[in-house]
């Protein structure tokens, strides 16, 4: 995974709760068995209409979303769609738990703000589209023109984004604790 | 200060913990289909790693799975190349890595959440993931089991652990009974209208209260199944003798002693009295009554008596932005009964809803009555082997002499992976989970209801409770 310390970017306002993951990547596109090339299936249904924000915003890499963005199905095709069509980091003031955990596994960033702040980046964004918004992960901090607001990440998370770490790789180094925990498995626990 | 039922579950899986770092969980479970695990095998190739346990994985073909088919049927049979690729694939992999697969064809097939209850492999007290949301289903057990993205699913299959934050906790009372006529589906959609979608964030939630305890398995499952419809990590159901009968002489359960010995162990498996939860939810399941989703997401949902609601009666902002938008995307208008609301598909089936007792309730209804002209009405159970049983108790008869097709086993119309989909602007009632813009198909219109309101449903045309029918004329 590419290490992720502080992301600068123009960003798209998305004025909607409730944004399951079947409208990031409808279901049609998971019949596909690679990690690649879902970008193009990003929203698709909804970039049908040509006033759709990803339609009228070009080259965004920050996504400012409404409350409990990523609901739904567990698919990770929502991250990969998204990172693959170039964002970075997603801001909501609430995320589905699911899809949050597969963005810090898949290199998107989900930043939960209030929903004052994250009511003001999409005001600043949609009356200035070139305005740069910057995500600083080592700071937990987004910052735009006026505004500068902390988030919350845990410790550990942030060190292995920051580091780009493998998390197979990181819990392989406690394969001992690994096996002696199955060594104390009850009996009666199915094999299949 | 005593502890929950997850609190107790979570000590008991814990493999290591370290200040400032996730807990680190051991996996008794994972579940595998075919959609989610093609790049999670692909990740192992690449790493050059083993599948740490392949004894501790089950896989079957569900999403992409045609219904339609000759219960023989092959991957062949299947005419989507790409579903059919997908398919091919797990078959692969599963014989690369030793999984024990399912495939289309075996009597052992199902939808996921079906076949493991089925062959009791999911026991009490155990952690279970899959790369599927409705994972949670399993919680009806007393088993913590929630859905994981791919990356988790490499994970498990690496290390058979996960990484996790320890999750806050909630309990959902229920006091009371549901009165006749109801079903935990209705429950579930009324819990999830008063709560919201993200109402369960970041909790795993116990439900509790007389309406579980009276309530059969089957109905645990599908109250677990839709935790995840208002955000919930996972849903729990505390195991007692309901649980322990509904095991007992499964394939995998446990046999002789071992048996003795986990009935043991799954008894201490209860919320301590002296236990705090962060968070309660207190329903009365006296005032539950048949219950239907007029919007796009499942919150969007009131008693089938009930109007259309008018968004202007909600506060400014996302919310009302939300209802107006779903009322567009559902063709609908603010004020129309619901009971006045037509549909052209009915649907029974899913994780959700395509247990034996589903489609008993369903055939109930149907027994001398026939679905609506100009109505398409398709079963679907959950396993082949419920499919068996339902025809074994001439279930299969009861639904096609209505005039229902009678299918094979698979997700089908719950989400539109496979052949079974809505057209563009068609409706339909549908005893599955999620009633999202496409999901049953692009431009599709879902009405979430219970089987029972399903059936009756398919036989007016419009959207009833079996208390709405004319009585059937008998002695004709």
């Amino acid at each position: 995974m590419d290490p992720f310390t502080t992301h600068t970017g123009t960003a798209a306002a998305l004025r909607r709760n409730d944004v399951d993951t079947d409208q990031i990547i409808p279901s049609d596109w998971l019949k596909r068995v690679q990690r690649t090339g879902f970008g193009e299936g990003l929203f698709s249904e909804w970039r049908q209409d040509p006033s759709f924000v990803l339609n009228r915003v070009q080259g965004a890499s920050v996504l400012l979303a409404g409350e409990d963005f990523g609901t739904g199905s567990s698919r990770e095709h929502a991250v990969w769609a998204l990172t693959d069509f170039g964002f970075r980091a997603v801001v909501s003031p609430r995320f589905g738990d699911i899809f949050r955990s597969n963005s810090l596994k898949g290199g998107l960033l989900p930043v939960q703000l209030p929903s004052d702040v994250v009511a003001a980046l999409m005001d600043l964004v949609e009356a200035d589209p070139a305005a740069p918004v910057t995500v600083d992960l080592g700071a937990r901090e987004v910052r735009a023109e006026g505004i500068a607001a902390s988030f919350e990440l845990d410790d550990f998370t942030r060190w292995r984004l920051m580091e780009g770490l493998d998390d197979i790789g990181l819990t392989l180094r406690h394969e001992a604790e690994i096996s002696a925990f199955e060594q104390q498995r009850p009996a009666f626990l199915p094999h299949v | 200060m005593g502890t929950t039922l997850a609190e107790k579950v979570w000590e008991a899986h814990l493999v290591r913990r370290a200040e400032g770092e996730p807990d680190l969980l051991y996996i008794d479970l994972h579940l595998v289909h075919e959609v989610t695990s093609p790049q999670a095998f692909d990740g192992l190739r690449l790493a050059g790693r083993p599948l740490r346990r392949p004894d501790l994985h089950l896989a079957t073909e569900d999403h992409n799975v045609p219904t339609d088919l000759l219960a023989d049927a092959g991957t062949a049979d299947i005419a989507d190349p790409v579903s059919r690729v997908q398919v091919e694939t797990l078959r692969r992999n599963c014989a690369e890595f030793g999984v024990r697969l399912h495939p289309m064809g075996d009597a052992g097939q199902g939808i996921v959440h079906v076949i493991g209850p089925q062959l009791g492999v999911t026991q009490p007290g155990m952690t279970i993931v899959c790369g599927d949301s409705h994972t949670s289903t399993h919680g009806a057990f007393g088993a913590l089991a929630f859905g994981i993205g791919t990356s988790e699913v490499e994970h498990v299959m690496a290390t058979q652990t996960l990484p996790l934050v320890r999750p806050k906790t909630m309990a959902v009372t229920v006091e009371g009974s549901l009165p006749p006529g109801t079903t935990p589906k209705d429950l579930v959609l009324a819990l999830i209208a008063q709560v919201g979608t993200g109402g369960g964030q970041g909790h795993v939630v116990e439900y509790r209260g007389q309406a579980f305890e009276e309530m059969s398995m089957e109905g645990r499952m599908t109250v677990c199944n839709m935790s995840i419809e208002w955000g919930a990590r996972a849903g729990m159901v505390a195991p007692d003798d309901t649980t322990f009968a509904y095991l007992q002489g499964r394939p995998e359960a446990p046999q002789g002693d071992d048996w003795d010995a986990a009935v043991a162990s799954w008894r201490t498996l209860r919320t301590d009295d002296d236990a705090a939860f962060d968070k309660e939810v207190v329903l009365d399941a006296t005032t539950i009554t048949p219950f239907v989703t007029w919007g796009t997401n499942p919150a969007q949902g009131v008693p089938l008596g009930d109007v259309v609601p008018d968004p202007q009666s909600l506060p400014a902002g996302g919310e009302r932005d939300a209802a107006e938008r779903a009322l567009t995307y559902m063709g609908l208008t603010a004020g129309t009964p619901l009971r006045e609301v037509a549909v052209d598909t009915v649907f029974l089936g899913s994780c959700t809803n395509a247990r034996m007792e589903d489609l008993r309730a369903a055939a109930d209804v149907l027994r001398g009555r026939r679905v609506a002209d100009g109505v398409r009405a398709i079963v679907v159970p959950g396993s082949m082997l419920v499919k068996l049983q339902a025809e074994q108790e001439g279930l299969d008869r009861v639904f096609t002499d209505a005039g229902f097709d009678w299918r094979n086993a698979g997700c089908s119309m719950c989400l539109g992976m496979n052949p079974d989909t809505l057209a563009p602007g068609e409706r339909s009632a549908s005893t599955s989970n999620r009633n999202f813009e496409g999901r049953q198909g692009r431009g599709g219109r879902t009405h979430l209801v219970s089987p029972p309101v399903a059936a009756a449903t398919a036989v007016t045309g419009r959207l009833t409770a079996p208390a709405d029918l004319p009585p059937v004329q008998t002695g004709a």
